[in-house]
């Protein structure tokens, strides 16, 4: 045993330092951004549109190359640039996104199977039965043979979700999952985010729905110009902000 | 005129000239297909190495865009009269046939791949986001979510090149390879009427591309009905 230094805190079980990421190796999109959220618990992002709340996602499952920072999971760190980390680190993760991105040549029941069976090499009986549980869990168990052409927003961004849970994630990103939709499919898809925050799961989540931010949540991040300005109990951030910068977004808000 | 022709026609199809016509077909069937068929998978190869999210490194990227942005545009003749001469100067023993069907197969692989890639590129983005986000390999991706949903947009110009490179084919005839057109300049040469000979042959072209155009719009159809979902 490697005696652990007392001086070292002990990581959050997702831990992010200094993460830094520029778009076409100039603008800098994230500025050393650091964030930790404990097991079980619900960080929202929140900030204007362009501040970075969605890179910060899209870098944690490498789709974008961070320039500098450190991430790690559980006290592992990922590196990024290296394939077989990054292999390790999505299978960390799970993504929903605004757009669903539903694979559209496969049924609802495929969509959720397929990366189970084919990138985890597991039992495909075995795996479509989870499957039609989870999609049951979403409310979609008649909807298993529908391709997603065929469903509606509210039902296809469910079926996103039983896809990401199928992976059997740690942490479930959430990538303003309800901006896409209809009003009235929202709710449908918030009851579902309700229950999953119930059932314990980690959750970065992305909105714009501050009232939805606001329940779920047990810490909040507002981010401007990519870069985290406050970080706080949803009640601090919404109520008593500290920086002008997150008062003038939330007077924004609220006005509307 | 006619009563010239029906006095032609039992000795024109006789049994030499069917048999000759006969290896000229099968000679024209063999560049088209099996050279679409070749060029097609080298072409849909080219594709994939040059896609930047799939296996596009930068050298491989310079040279199959070059190739297919050349080849593209040299008329089918100008190919053959170069890799004629390039087998002549390499003093490798081709036959006629070998080099019409390198012609065929290097043409067919720059158009497959300008093809292979216009339908790579309408698949959406986010749809490779998602499959990378769960750790699919970049073949997976490949076969399991791009491709599936590029055949769509893929299948018909490629179908349509595929008779193309049928009638093209005739232009081997320019250097002696013996096919259809060949076929029918010999007979006509042996003093067979020219109406004949090239009417022969002409029903015969329609013959072989009519149903590869037939089946390229029941694939579309089918896929259409199955992937425009």
């Amino acid at each position: 045993m490697v005696p652990i230094d007392p001086g070292i805190s002990r990581l959050a079980f997702l831990s992010i330092a200094g993460l830094t990421v520029s778009y076409g190796g100039k603008v800098d999109v994230l500025r050393d951004v650091s964030l930790e959220v404990e097991r079980g618990e619900v960080v929202g992002l929140i900030g204007p549109s362009g501040s970075g709340k969605s890179t910060i996602l899209r870098t944690l499952v490498g789709l974008m190359k961070p320039r500098a920072g450190r991430v790690s999971v559980d006290g592992a760190p990922i590196d990024y640039s290296s394939r077989g980390s990054l292999r390790a680190a999505r299978d960390r993760f799970a993504i929903v996104f605004q757009q669903y991105n539903l694979f559209q040549n496969m049924t609802a029941l495929r969509n959720v199977a397929i990366a189970p069976t084919l990138v985890k090499k597991r039992d495909r009986a075995q795996v479509e039965a989870e499957a039609r549980a989870l999609l049951a869990r979403v409310g979609l168990a008649e909807k298993v043979n529908a391709y997603p052409d065929e469903l509606s927003g509210g039902q296809q961004q469910r079926v996103a979700i039983a896809r990401a849970l199928a992976l059997k994630p740690d942490i479930l990103l959430l990538d303003e999952v309800t901006a896409a939709l209809d009003p009235e499919l929202v709710g449908e898809v918030l009851d579902t985010i309700r229950a999953l925050q119930r059932d314990g799961m980690t959750m970065l989540i992305v909105s714009h729905e501050m009232g939805f931010i606001r329940e779920v949540a047990s810490r909040v991040a507002f981010l401007d110009q990519g870069s985290v300005v406050e970080v706080g109990p949803p009640a601090e951030i919404f109520d008593t902000p500290k920086s002008a910068r997150l008062r003038d977004f939330t007077s924004r808000i609220l006005r509307h | 005129m006619w009563e010239q022709l029906l006095e032609d026609a039992p000795r024109f199809f006789g049994p030499y000239n069917l048999l000759f016509l006969g290896e000229a077909l099968l000679n024209t069937l063999l560049l088209s297909y099996l050279g679409a068929a070749m060029g097609f998978a080298i072409g849909f190869g080219l594709a994939i190495g040059r896609h930047p999210r799939l296996y596009g490194v930068l050298p491989l990227r310079i040279v199959a865009t070059l190739y297919v942005e050349t080849f593209r545009r040299i008329p089918f003749l100008v190919k053959l009269m170069c890799v004629f001469f390039a087998f002549q100067l390499s003093g490798a023993q081709a036959s006629l046939f070998t080099v019409a069907l390198v012609t065929v197969v290097l043409s067919a692989a720059a158009f497959a791949a300008e093809i292979a890639r216009a339908g790579i590129e309408s698949v959406p983005a986010p749809q490779w986001d998602a499959a990378e986000a769960m750790n699919f390999s970049r073949w997976r991706v490949l076969t399991r979510v791009v491709a599936p949903q590029s055949w769509r947009v893929a299948l018909p110009p490629l179908f349509g090149y595929a008779v193309g490179f049928i009638k093209s084919t005739s232009i081997a005839s320019q250097i002696g390879v013996l096919e259809l057109t060949y076929a029918a300049k010999i007979l006509n040469t042996r003093g067979f009427s020219a109406l004949l000979c090239f009417g022969t042959i002409l029903v015969v072209y329609f013959l072989i591309c009519w149903p590869t155009k037939r089946l390229g719009e029941r694939l579309e159809a089918r896929l259409a009905h199955r992937t425009a979902r």
